[in-house]
C-alpha cells in the first residue's frame, strides 16, 4: 500500500483526537482523546519506519529500526502519564465528586 | 554525563532517604550534598574527567554549551534549596518525595539541554513535565492546587502529541531521528518537514508559555504551591528555552528563511500580552506568572537570532532572569499576603529584605548595574546582528519601558506606603543567602566577563 493511505488515516485519528479535546468537558474522555493523538503518532511511525527500510534496506539492513524502537518509547512514557493522570483526576474527584472540567474556572481571577 | 548519572541516583536515594531518616533537617542534608556532587561533577566534566565511559551511539552531545547550562541550573537549585527548603515542609508530608522529584526533574533538564536526537528531546521534556505535574498538584486538600494541576496535566499532554505529530512527521522527511540530519542548505521544505517544524514549535512555544499557547501559565503558576511555581517559572522554563534554541539551532538553523517571521510574530505576541495584562493584576505572586510570559517574550528573540550573540545571551538571561526570579519568590513565599496592599510598608519592618527584593526588582525590569540590564541587552544585541527586524527591536524596548511600571508598584509599596507587612519569621541564615543571591546578580551586571571567561575557558 502506498504510504499516503497510512498518513491520512494517522491525521484523521490524531484530528479525532484534538476536536475531542477541544469540545469535550469530561476529564476522562478529554484523556482518552489524548491516548488517541499518541496511537495515531505510533501508527504513522512504524508506517514511516517501513517506508525507510524498504527505501534503505540495500544500503543498510536495520534502516528505519528506530522509528520503530520510538514507538516503545512512546507507550511507556504514556503509560507514565496515564499513571500520574489518573491520579490527579482522582484527587480532584476526592474533592470535589465531578470530573467535569468547567469547574477549572475558579482559578481565572 | 556525570551530572545525569548523579542526578538520577539522587532521585532514587532521595525516595528511601524519606522512609529511612527521621530528621527532616537530615534529608536536606542529603539533598544538598547530593546536588553540591554533581554539580562538582559537572564542573569536572567540563575540564575532560568522565566518571564512566558511556557509548551514547550519538542521542546525546556534551558540549560547553550545554554543559555550562547544567552548572548554571544545578546552581540556581542549589540556591532555590538554600532559600526555600523550609517553605516545602508546609506544603505537605511527603517533605523527601519533592527532593526526589526534583533531582528527576534535574535530570530531565540535563537530557533536554544536551539533546542531539528527537528521541531524547522528548523523553527530557516529558521527564521534566511528569514531575512538575505532581509537584503542582502536591498541595492535595487545596482545590486551587487540584485544578492547576489538573489543567497543567491536560494541556501538557495535549502539547506532548502535538510534539510527537512533529517529530514523527521530520522523521517521515528526513529518515532519522538526528537532529543534524534534518536539514541540510540545499533542503527544499517539503509539507512533511513544514508541517513538522510548526507542530514542534507549536508545542514548544506552549511549554515555554509563549504568546497564542500562554492561557495555561497564570492558573497554574498561580494554583501551584508557591515554591514549586517559583522552580517551575525559573529553571524548568530557561531549560526548555535551551532546549528550544538548541532544535531549532541543530534541526532547522539551514531553513532560517522560512519561519523567521512566524518566530518575530510570536515574540512580539508574547511581549505585548505579557506586559500589558501585568499591569492590571492585584497579586504579587500572579503579577510573577505574566512577568514570567514577559521575559519569555525577550528569550525568544535569541530564537529568532540564532547566532553566536545569542547563544551567549541566552545563558546570561537564564542566570539573571533564574536568580532575580528565585530571590523576589523566596521573599514573597514568606509573605502573608500576596496583594500588592501586603507589601506595604515591607521596608520599615525589614530594610534588608526590602533591599534585596529592590535589586531584584530592577534587575527584572531590566535597569543598569544589574544582570538583567546586560541580559536584555545581549538579546537586542543578537537580533541586530541578525538584521531586519528593527520594528520587533523598539518594540521590544518599549515593551521593556511598560515592564517597569508593574515592577516599581512593588517598591513603591514598599518604601511609600504605610502599612503592616506581615511577614513569617526569617533565619539570619535566609537573610545572609539572599544578600548573597542579590550580590550575585549585581556582580554579573558589573563584570559578565565573569560568566563569558569561563565560558570560553
Amino acid at each position: 500500500m502506498p504510504i499516503n493511505y497510512y498518513i491520512y488515516l494517522s491525521v484523521a485519528l490524531f484530528c479525532i483526537g484534538i476536536v475531542g479535546v477541544l469540545t469535550r468537558r469530561n476529564a476522562i474522555i478529554i484523556f482518552m482523546c489524548i491516548e488517541l493523538m499518541l496511537n495515531a503518532v505510533n501508527i504513522l511511525l512504524v508506517a514511516f519506519s517501513k517506508m525507510h527500510h524498504f527505501k534503505n534496506a540495500a544500503v543498510n539492513a536495520s534502516a528505519g529500526t528506530d522509528g520503530q524502537l520510538f514507538v516503545f518509547f512512546i507507550m511507556v512514557v504514556a503509560a507514565a502519564e496515564v499513571s500520574v493522570g489518573l491520579a490527579i483526576i482522582v484527587m480532584m474527584y476526592r474533592n470535589i465528586h465531578s470530573v467535569d472540567i468547567n469547574f477549572l474556572n475558579r482559578l481565572k481571577h | 554525563m556525570n551530572a545525569l548519572i548523579i542526578s538520577a541516583i539522587m532521585g532514587v536515594v532521595m525516595m528511601f532517604s524519606g522512609v529511612l531518616l527521621r530528621q527532616r533537617s537530615a534529608v536536606l542534608a542529603v539533598a544538598l550534598s547530593g546536588l553540591f556532587v554533581s554539580i562538582v561533577l559537572n564542573i569536572m566534566e567540563m575540564y575532560g574527567f568522565h566518571l564512566f565511559k558511556v557509548n551514547l551511539n550519538g542521542m546525546m552531545h556534551f558540549d560547553r554549551f550545554s554543559l555550562f547550562f547544567n552548572t548554571v541550573a544545578m546552581g540556581c537549585t542549589f540556591i532555590f534549596l538554600l532559600l526555600s527548603a523550609k517553605e516545602m515542609e508546609k506544603v505537605g508530608l511527603n517533605y523527601a518525595d519533592y527532593f526526589a522529584l526534583i533531582f528527576f526533574i534535574l535530570s530531565g533538564i540535563i537530557l533536554s539541554s544536551s539533546f542531539s536526537s528527537l528521541l531524547i528531546l522528548f523523553l527530557g521534556i516529558e521527564i521534566i513535565s511528569i514531575p512538575l505535574y505532581i509537584l503542582t498538584g502536591s498541595d492535595k486538600k487545596n482545590l486551587k492546587s487540584n485544578e492547576a494541576s489538573l489543567k497543567y496535566f491536560l494541556l501538557g499532554a495535549f502539547s506532548t502529541g502535538l510534539m510527537l505529530m512533529g517529530i514523527t512527521l521530520i522523521y517521515g522527511h528526513s529518515g532519522s531521528f538526528a537532529i543534524d540530519l534534518v536539514t541540510t542548505p540545499e533542503t527544499k521544505p517539503g509539507i512533511l518537514l513544514i508541517a513538522g517544524l510548526l507542530l514542534l514549535m507549536f508545542s514548544m512555544a506552549f511549554k515555554v508559555s509563549a504568546a497564542p499557547f500562554h492561557f495555561w501559565t497564570p492558573d497554574v503558576y498561580d494554583g501551584a504551591p508557591t515554591v514549586f511555581t517559583s522552580f517551575m517559572a525559573t529553571i524548568v522554563k530557561a531549560a526548555v528555552f535551551i532546549a528550544f534554541i538548541r532544535l531549532f539551532y541543530h534541526a532547522f538553523g539551514d531553513i532560517h528563511e522560512t519561519w523567521k517571521y512566524l518566530v518575530a510574530v510570536i515574540t512580539a505576541l508574547t511581549l505585548f500580552i505579557g506586559n500589558i495584562t501585568a499591569v492590571f493584576q492585584q497579586s504579587v505572586k500572579r503579577m510573577l506568572a505574566y512577568s514570567s510570559i514577559a521575559q519569555a517574550g525577550f528569550m525568544l528573540m535569541a530564537i529568532l537570532a540564532l547566532n553566536s550573540v545569542a547563544s551567549e545571551g541566552i545563558l546570561l538571561y537564564t542566570t539573571a532572569y533564574c536568580l532575580s526570579t528565585i530571590g523576589l519568590f523566596a521573599i514573597l513565599v514568606k509573605m502573608k499576603d500576596y496583594t500588592f496592599e501586603g507589601f506595604n510598608g515591607f521596608a520599615k519592618h525589614q530594610p534588608l529584605l526590602a533591599a534585596t527584593a529592590v535589586i531584584f526588582l530592577l534587575s527584572l525590569a531590566g535597569i543598569p548595574l544589574t544582570a538583567g540590564f546586560l541580559a536584555k541587552f545581549y538579546m537586542i544585541n543578537a537580533v541586530i546582528t541578525r538584521g531586519g527586524f528593527l520594528w520587533l527591536v523598539i518594540f521590544a524596548v518599549l515593551m521593556a519601558a511598560v515592564s517597569v511600571y508593574y515592577y516599581f508598584r512593588v517598591i513603591q509599596a514598599m518604601y511609600f506606603k504605610d502599612g503592616d507587612a506581615q511577614l513569617i519569621e526569617v533565619s539570619p541564615a535566609f537573610k545572609w543567602a539572599i544578600s548573597l543571591v542579590a550580590a550575585l546578580v549585581i556582580l554579573l551586571g558589573v563584570y559578565p566577563q565573569l560568566l563569558f571567561s569561563w565560558y570560553y575557558f
